[in-house]
C-alpha cells in the first residue's frame, strides 16, 4: 500500500517539476521570440531579439523550432511572444479552413486569437520551382508547365512542401505534372542532390542564398499557382501591454527588407558562415541606424552550453525513468495480471517514432525542456521495465521457494533476495536506456530544448559538416561515457557472490 | 503433530497428489519414498504452504494452515529444498542467519547458534564467509541444513537433503542427522529415493506412486507384508545392485 503512495508522491513531484518552468514568473518582463528551421527565419528571429533588447527588456530566441505548427501553437499558448511568418502560410495553411481573402480579414482572424501582425517586411518569399540553369536550357524549359513534357525528371522537395496542401500535391494537380519519381527530403540536402545530379527539380524559396551560388533557374509560375508569401512578424497582442516599446520596434521593420537584401543576408550566413546574430545586427545598423551590442559565443562557450543542456535533459529524464521503471518492472513481475499491461503500454510507447513523441508533447507541455524531458522519460522506460521484469522472473524457482520457506514476507524477499539477484539485469536495462536517451536527446533541439542537437540542426541548415560533428561527436562520446559509468556502477553494486559465479563460468563479458 | 486430511493437488491435467490423509506424531521421523514424479516434493511443498491444496486441510500443532498464519508458522518449520536453494549473493554466514537477522534476534545469540550448527554439521569455521559458488555440493547441502535448523524449528521438511553427497560423507551424515533428530526431538518429514536411507531414518515409511500413497508403515512391514506387488518391486529394485555386488565379490 505505501509503495503505491510513495509512487504517487514521486509522480506528483515529477509532474510539478515538469510544469513548473511553464508557469513562468510574471514579474520580470521578458520577451521570447521563435524562429523556424531555416536560415532566413533564424536571422529574422535574431533581429527581433536585438530589437527587443534595444528597449532594455530581456529577450530570448528559441532558434529553429521544428515546423510551422510548433511555432504557431507556441505563440498561441504564450510560450513565445513573436516569430517571423509568411502571409501565404497563414492563409493557405494555418488558417486555411477560414477561407480568408484579404489582408484585412487575415488581421481580424488574428485579432480574434489575441495576435497581431506587422505590415509586410518588404519581400515576398514565395515558393519557386527551380533546377540547374544549364539543364533547363538543354531541355528548353522555362515555365513550370514545360515540366509536363519531361516525366523522366527526378523531383525532390522539402518535407514540408511534400506534405502541405499548397505544396506538391496542389502543384501536381494544378499543372497536371506526370512525374512519379518524387522524394521528400531536407531542403538543404536537396541542393546537394541538385548539384550532384541525382535530383533535377526542387522547391526553392525566392530569397534562397543558393539560387545564385548553385546557378539555378526558378521556373516561371505561369499559372500563378503559388500564393504570395509576404514576410511579416506575428506577435501576441499582450506584448502591446507588457512591452509596448517592443511592439513598436517590431513594426519598425515594416517595408525595410526587400528580397535582394534578404537574399544577401541569407548568403552571408549560409555561404560566408557569418553568425546570424552579426548579420542581423549589421542590417539593423544600416537600415534603422540602431547600435546593437551583441555577443557571439565562442565555440567553447557553445560547447559547454550544449553539454550543460544535454546533461540536464538526460539526467532528469533518465533519473525519473529509473525511479518509475524499476517499481513498474517489479509490479509487472509480481502481479501476474498487471505484467502484460505494463509491458504492453511501455512497448507501445517505444514504437512511437521518437520525433513524433517529441511533437506529441508540445500541446501538453509546450516547447523547450519540459516536453523534451517528458518524451525522453517515456522513451527510457521500456528497457528498464523489461529488464527488471526479466531479471526478477529469471531467478531460479528454487531460490524464490527457499526465501518463501524461510518465512520472509513478500517485501523482505524482494529486498533481501530478489532485487540483489536481479541487479545485473536491471543495470543492463538502465545502461541501454541511458545510451538510447543520450542519442535521442539530440532531437530535443527541434522543440527548443537545446543540447547537442542544436549544432547538428544548424550544421544541416548551413550545410556545415564541421558544425554537425560538433554535436555528433560529443553526443557519441557522452554515450560511451555513460556506458562506462554504468559499468563502473555495476562493478560496485553487483553482489560479490554473483561475480564469483560468472568468473568461474567465463561467459562473454558485457 | 502434523495432520493432513484429504489434501490433494492438481496441476492442469496432472493429479500431482490424490486426496491424501497423513499424520506425523511429534518427535517422529516420517520418510517419503517413491519413484521420481510420484508427488513427494509436492506433498512437502503443501506442508510448507508454498502451494495451496486443491482440497483438504493441513493442521500443524492444532493450527490450521492458512494464508494469514503461514509466515508465522514457517518460522517453526525448517525446509531444505531439493536443489539446496542457497542465495548465491549471500555468504554462508548470511544465508544461514538471514531470517534471524530479519527478525532482529540478538546478535550474540545468532553467533552462538551459528557456531553450534556449524559444529553439528561439521562445517569448518573458515567457510562462513564463503559464497555458495565457492562450496562443494555436499558443503552446500550442509549449509542448507544449518539454515533450516537456525531458528530451532519444531518441524523439519527435508527434500533429499543428502542427495548430492558422496557415499562416505553421506553415511557419516546419516548417522549424525539421526542423532540430531533424536537429540533435538524434532518432527521430521524427509524425502529420499534410497530405500536403505529410508529404513535407516524412518519410524514410518510412506511409499508413494503416481500421486497416491501405496503403503504406510515401518520398513519391516513394507518388506514383509507388501500391500501391492509394486511395493515388493520397489524394494527389490533397490536391493538388486547390492545383490549384484555381493555376487561379484563371490566370483573374485
Ligand atoms: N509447478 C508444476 N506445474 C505442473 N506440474 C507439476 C509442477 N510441479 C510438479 N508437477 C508435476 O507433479 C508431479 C509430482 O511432482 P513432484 O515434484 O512432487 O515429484 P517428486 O516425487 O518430488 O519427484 P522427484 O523424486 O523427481 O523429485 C510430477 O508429475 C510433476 O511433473
Ligand atoms: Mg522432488
Amino acid at each position: 500500500m505505501d509503495v503505491k503512495q510513495r509512487i504517487g508522491v514521486v509522480l506528483l513531484v515529477f509532474c510539478a517539476l515538469l510544469v513548473h518552468p511553464v508557469v513562468r514568473a510574471e514579474e520580470a518582463v521578458s520577451i521570447t521570440v521563435g524562429s523556424k528551421g531555416f536560415t532566413e527565419s533564424v536571422i529574422l528571429g535574431e533581429m527581433l531579439r536585438h530589437l527587443a533588447r534595444q528597449t532594455g527588456i530581456e529577450a530570448h530566441h528559441q532558434r529553429q523550432l521544428g515546423g510551422t505548427r510548433v511555432l504557431w501553437n507556441a505563440l498561441l499558448s504564450g510560450e513565445i511572444d513573436a516569430y517571423p511568418e509568411y502571409t501565404g502560410t497563414l492563409l493557405q495553411e494555418i488558417l486555411v479552413n477560414e477561407n480568408l481573402q484579404t489582408e484585412i480579414e487575415l488581421k481580424q482572424a488574428l485579432t480574434r486569437r489575441g495576435l497581431r501582425m506587422t505590415p509586410p517586411l518588404g519581400f515576398n518569399n514565395t515558393y519557386a520551382i527551380g533546377m540547374k540553369a544549364e539543364l533547363a536550357e538543354r531541355l528548353n524549359l522555362r515555365t513550370i508547365s514545360d515540366l509536363k513534357n519531361h516525366p523522366e525528371l527526378v523531383l525532390g522537395f522539402s518535407n514540408e512542401f511534400m506534405d502541405r496542401a499548397d505544396g506538391w500535391p496542389g502543384l501536381q494537380q494544378g499543372y497536371q505534372l506526370p512525374q512519379h519519381n518524387v522524394r521528400g527530403l531536407d531542403h538543404d540536402l536537396a541542393y546537394r542532390g541538385i548539384e550532384s545530379g541525382t535530383l533535377h527539380v526542387t522547391d526553392l524559396y525566392a530569397t534562397d542564398a543558393e539560387i545564385d551560388y548553385y546557378k539555378l533557374l526558378a521556373l516561371e509560375d505561369d499559372l500563378n499557382y503559388f500564393p504570395v508569401y509576404n514576410a511579416v512578424i506575428l506577435y501576441r497582442a499582450d506584448v502591446e501591454q507588457r512591452a509596448p516599446e517592443v511592439a513598436a520596434m517590431f513594426n519598425r521593420l515594416a517595408g525595410r527588407i526587400n528580397a535582394p537584401t534578404m537574399s544577401r543576408m541569407n548568403a552571408q550566413v549560409k555561404l560566408n558562415g557569418e553568425p546570424e546574430s552579426a548579420v542581423a545586427a549589421g542590417f539593423l545598423k544600416q537600415a534603422l541606424n540602431l547600435d546593437v551590442d551583441y555577443q557571439i559565443q565562442t565555440a567553447w562557450e557553445r560547447f559547454w552550453q550544449h553539454t550543460g543542456e544535454h546533461l540536464v535533459l538526460v539526467g532528469i529524464s533518465l533519473t525519473a525513468a529509473i525511479i518509475f521503471a524499476v517499481p513498474l518492472g517489479i509490479l509487472a513481475a509480481r502481479r501476474e495480471h498487471l505484467g502484460p499491461i505494463v509491458l504492453g503500454v511501455a512497448g507501445i510507447l517505444q514504437t512511437i517514432p521518437s520525433l513524433a513523441l517529441f511533437v506529441f508533447m508540445i500541446p501538453l507541455l509546450g516547447i523547450g525542456g519540459p516536453p523534451a524531458i517528458m518524451a525522453l522519460f517515456l522513451y527510457s522506460l521500456l528497457p528498464i521495465i523489461r529488464n527488471t521484469y526479466a531479471g526478477l522472473k529469471d531467478i531460479p524457482p528454487a531460490i524464490v521457494e527457499s526465501a518463501q520457506a524461510l518465512g520472509l514476507p513478500s517485501r523482505a524477499r524482494l529486498y533481501i533476495v530478489e532485487l540483489p539477484l536481479a541487479t545485473r539485469a536491471i543495470l543492463a536495462g538502465i545502461k541501454t536506456s541511458a545510451v538510447i536517451n543520450v542519442g535521442t536527446a539530440a532531437l530535443s533541439a527541434l522543440i527548443g530544448a537545446g543540447g547537442y542537437g542544436q549544432p547538428i540542426l544548424t550544421g544541416i541548415r548551413l550545410d556545415d559538416i564541421g558544425l554537425i560533428l560538433q554535436g555528433a561527436i560529443p553526443a557519441a562520446v557522452l554515450a560511451l561515457l555513460v556506458q562506462g559509468l554504468f559499468e563502473l556502477i555495476e562493478r560496485g553494486l553487483l553482489p560479490k557472490g554473483l561475480r564469483i559465479q560468472t568468473s568461474g563460468i567465463k561467459g562473454p563479458s558485457l | 503433530m502434523l495432520i493432513l486430511s484429504q489434501v490433494s493437488k492438481r496441476y492442469g491435467d496432472v493429479l500431482a497428489l490424490a486426496p491424501t490423509d497423513l499424520q506425523v506424531p511429534g518427535g517422529e521421523t516420517l520418510v517419503l519414498i517413491g519413484p521420481s514424479g510420484c508427488g513427494k516434493s509436492t506433498l512437502l511443498r503443501l506442508i510448507a504452504g508454498l502451494i495451496q491444496p486443491g482440497s483438504g486441510s493441513i493442521t500443524f500443532e492444532e493450527t490450521r494452515l492458512s494464508s494469514e498464519n503461514i509466515l508465522q508458522i514457517r518460522q517453526q518449520m525448517g525446509y531444505v529444498i531439493q536443489e539446496g536453494g542457497l542465495f548465491p549473493h549471500l555468504t554462508v554466514h548470511d544465508n544461514v542467519t538471514v531470517m534471524a537477522r530479519y527478525l532482529r534476534r540478538d546478535v550474540g545469540w545468532i553467533d552462538c547458534r551459528l557456531n553450534e550448527l556449524a559444529q553439528l554439521v561439521r562445517l569448518p569455521e573458515e567457510m562462513m564467509n564463503r559464497f555458495p559458488a565457492e562450496l562443494s555440493g555436499g558443503q552446500r547441502q550442509r549449509v542448507s541444513l544449518m539454515r533450516a535448523l537456525m531458528l530451532d524449528p519444531d518441524l523439519l521438511l527435508l527434500d533429499e537433503p543428502l542427495g548430492a553427497l558422496d557415499p562416505m560423507i553421506r553415511f557419516q551424515l546419516q548417522k549424525e542427522l539421526k542423532a540430531i533428530f533424536a537429540q533435538l526431538g524434532k518432527t521430521v518429514v524427509m524425502v529420499t529415493h534410497d530405500i536403505a536411507e529410508a529404513a535407516f531414518f524412518g519410524h514410518t515409511l510412506v511409499l508413494m506412486r503416481d500421486g497416491r500413497i501405496v503403503q504406510t508403515g515401518p520398513f519391516k512391514e513394507l518388506a514383509q507384508t507388501p500391500a501391492e506387488p509394486f511395493v515388493e518391486e520397489f524394494i527389490t529394485a533397490q536391493r538388486e545392485p547390492m545383490a549384484q555386488l555381493v555376487e561379484a565379490l563371490k566370483w573374485t
